[in-house]
């Protein structure tokens, strides 16, 4: 199984690179991708040099255009196809059918992955993409079981791409406008979720309230660790409780999963986190190369070591791991 | 291109979204013997949001679709939004073989089985831009829904370049679809793992809403689809929406007053109540309150047209 992981600058990339990863994605500096943060991204120019650094040490070069242009922007992204398309970059991976459409008919020749912002659950979403675009691979949402990710291998016309490590969407990718419900930007239409301009950090007499778009989204007593509001992941009330409603702020961790996945069919394992530092980057890219290695050589043997969950669980969100949807009773 | 904001105005028809919710059989059967009689010109019938809700069978909505035809609907057959398991996606061929009623693809999947044939997509298929409406259009889209995030503004780009043939409805009153997961949140609030929901889900008729700690009442968890708590209505916008060329209103269902709020629209489409003083009253049927954020270009949670009193 390839090891795919995030580069949202070249330091990142670098550490990536160096730390083992098969394949490294990236974005450009603009809404065209679904991490559209300040100061992260690349320039055409320092796309080219990434990739001159990942080919120099065999390692490919993938970019994300997968946020959904409307009319009046869809230039940008054509633009950003054909920049992607000129650099020779390994594959494009994109959401919109508009975006796939124009790549495949103008650039014949360039690698279309399917973003998991596509949002295709089953495989006959999948034989709708490889049929009109020629798509070669596809990342699953992280709403599927490990039974129905088999299933979904056995009957799909192209690769499979999952994520193993990182913050966790608990909604299906390509279809979760909480964002833009409180803010007016959803990955979808901006590439952000929960975007900091709106957030908003409240010193109270008991401690500190954070909001997004003026919406409370968790109540921090003095003292506790404060996360980042992120909407999905607040505390609110329903049916008389006050707890996650949606989701604990906690990260995916499938390492123990890595055999399974393997059997399955599995193409390639994604790692979350273009918007994290190259500290994250390397870390997690070693120890989930450590973790590859280890199966390669001994499948039969393989278990997680202490040390790799331990060092994976100092850069998980919340500090918390789950299996996610890969194990059933999560859902 | 035969669409244009100064085109001529044909007033839109207007449209019954399915029903988001899971209602015991008998009030399934009650509300569609409402609807029969109803001015409403187009419903959409089916399970969109779990497969597990089972009161209402395959057989018993194709039942439903044959009285709503007789008693002259346009009957859609509309479909699950978010497709995991062989199961579902069988259901899905089931509907999608049938040709007597068009279909609503809500999912790719559903895309994918009937291309080459006519169907409509919902708001769950992301339809951003006019290439991939003209893609869609050429698979045999007869129908699309704006999804619910994008503006004015861009309703009307999409209308200047909508190919011939296509129809363009606009969900125009209800909750918010706000998200789809694998995980039910429903069952989550009551502590049941999803394997052993008790399809719990039937006890909150308009989903369950979720309250900030602040007392703001946000959002409303409807099994394993989230919506705002807060109800969209666009009837404020009808001038606009008729100057777009929108062919359809849907409306959303909901657990109560649905017949009244239908009047309201289709007085309104008539001319015989002006559209602020409908809106007024709509906003006394809603579980919650009203928001149009959307539209305008702001948080979708926002409410920008004015009240009539």
């Amino acid at each position: 199984m390839e090891l795919v992981c995030p580069a949202g600058n070249l330091p990142s990339l670098k550490a990536a690179v160096d730390n083992g990863a098969n394949a490294v994605y990236t974005g450009f500096r603009d809404d065209t991708n679904a991490r559209h943060f300040a100061g992260l991204n690349f320039t055409p120019s320092k796309l080219a040099d990434a990739i001159r650094y990942a080919r120099g040490k065999g390692v490919r070069v993938f970019v994300a255009l997968n946020t959904y242009p409307q009319p009046g922007g869809f230039e940008r992204w054509q633009r950003a196809v054909d920049q992607a398309a000129d650099l020779g970059v390994d594959a494009l991976i994109a959401a919109d059918i508009g975006v796939l459409d124009y790549a495949a008919s103008r650039h014949p020749g360039l690698n279309l992955h399917l973003s998991v912002q596509g949002s295709a659950t089953n495989y006959e979403a999948l034989r709708f993409y490889h049929e009109h675009f020629g798509i070669r691979r596809a990342v699953l949402p992280r709403v599927l079981s490990m039974s129905q990710i088999r299933h979904v291998i056995e009957h799909s016309p192209v690769e499979i791409e999952v994520f193993g490590f990182g913050s966790l969407c608990v909604m299906v990718e390509g279809r979760c406008i909480l964002s833009s419900y409180a803010t007016g930007r959803s990955p979808n239409t901006y590439g952000a979720c929960s975007p900091a301009s709106h957030v908003e950090w409240r010193e109270t007499a008991d401690g500190l309230d954070t909001r997004l778009g003026g919406v409370l989204i968790q109540r921090h007593p003095k003292g506790e660790n404060v996360g980042y509001p992120t909407l999905c992941k607040g505390t609110f009330k329903a049916d008389g409780h006050t707890y996650h409603a949606i989701e604990e702020p906690t990260s995916l961790n499938a390492m123990e999963l890595v055999p399974d996945l393997a059997t399955a069919g599995v193409a390639a394992i994604k790692i979350e986190g273009r918007q994290r530092s190259p500290v994250y980057v390397g870390q997690v890219t070693r120890v989930w190369r450590q973790a590859l290695d280890a199966f390669a050589r001994a499948p039969q043997d393989f278990k997680p070591r202490p040390e790799w969950t331990a060092e994976l669980g100092k850069v998980s969100e919340g500090a918390q791991t789950t299996l996610g949807a890969y194990h059933r009773p999560w859902q | 291109m035969s669409h244009s904001e100064t085109g001529a105005q044909v007033s839109p028809r207007l449209s019954l979204g399915p029903i988001a919710y899971y209602w015991p059989k008998d009030q399934v059967n009650d509300f569609y013997a409402m609807v029969a009689d109803a001015p409403v010109d187009i419903v959409y019938l089916g399970e969109t949001i779990c497969s597990k809700r089972t009161q209402v069978r395959h057989e018993d909505w194709l039942e439903i679709a044959e009285r709503l035809t007789a008693a002259g609907k346009e009957v859609v057959l509309s479909t699950l939004a978010l497709l995991e398991a062989e199961s579902e996606l069988m259901r899905l061929r089931a509907i999608c073989k049938q040709d007597r009623w068009l279909v609503e693809a809500n999912d790719m999947g559903a895309v994918s089985l009937m291309q080459g044939r006519p169907f409509a997509v919902g708001h769950s298929v992301n339809v951003y831009n006019d290439r991939t409406l003209a893609l869609l259009a050429r698979q045999g889209c007869k129908r699309w829904v704006l999804p619910v995030e994008l503006t004015a503004e861009t309703l009307a780009d999409m209308q200047r370049q909508r190919p011939d043939g296509v129809e363009t409805e606009v969900l125009a009153y209800g909750r918010l679809p706000l998200a789809y997961s694998a995980r039910c949140f429903t069952a989550r609030a009551r502590n049941l793992p999803k394997d052993d929901c008790r399809t719990v889900c039937i006890d909150f008729p308009d989903g369950l809403v979720v309250s900030t700690q602040d007392d703001n009442r946000f959002l409303a968890l409807n099994g394993i689809q989230t919506q705002s708590a807060l109800t969209m209505n666009l009837l404020p916008e009808l001038a606009r929406l008729r100057a777009l060329g929108v062919d359809i209103l849907r409306i959303s269902p909901q657990a109560n007053d649905t017949e009244q709020v239908i009047q309201l629209f289709h007085r309104a489409l008539t001319g015989e109540i002006d559209t602020a003083e409908a809106s007024d009253q709509l906003a006394r049927l809603m579980p919650t309150g009203p928001c149009d954020g959307y539209w305008h270009g702001g948080a979708g949670m926002e409410q920008r047209a004015a009240a009539a009193s």
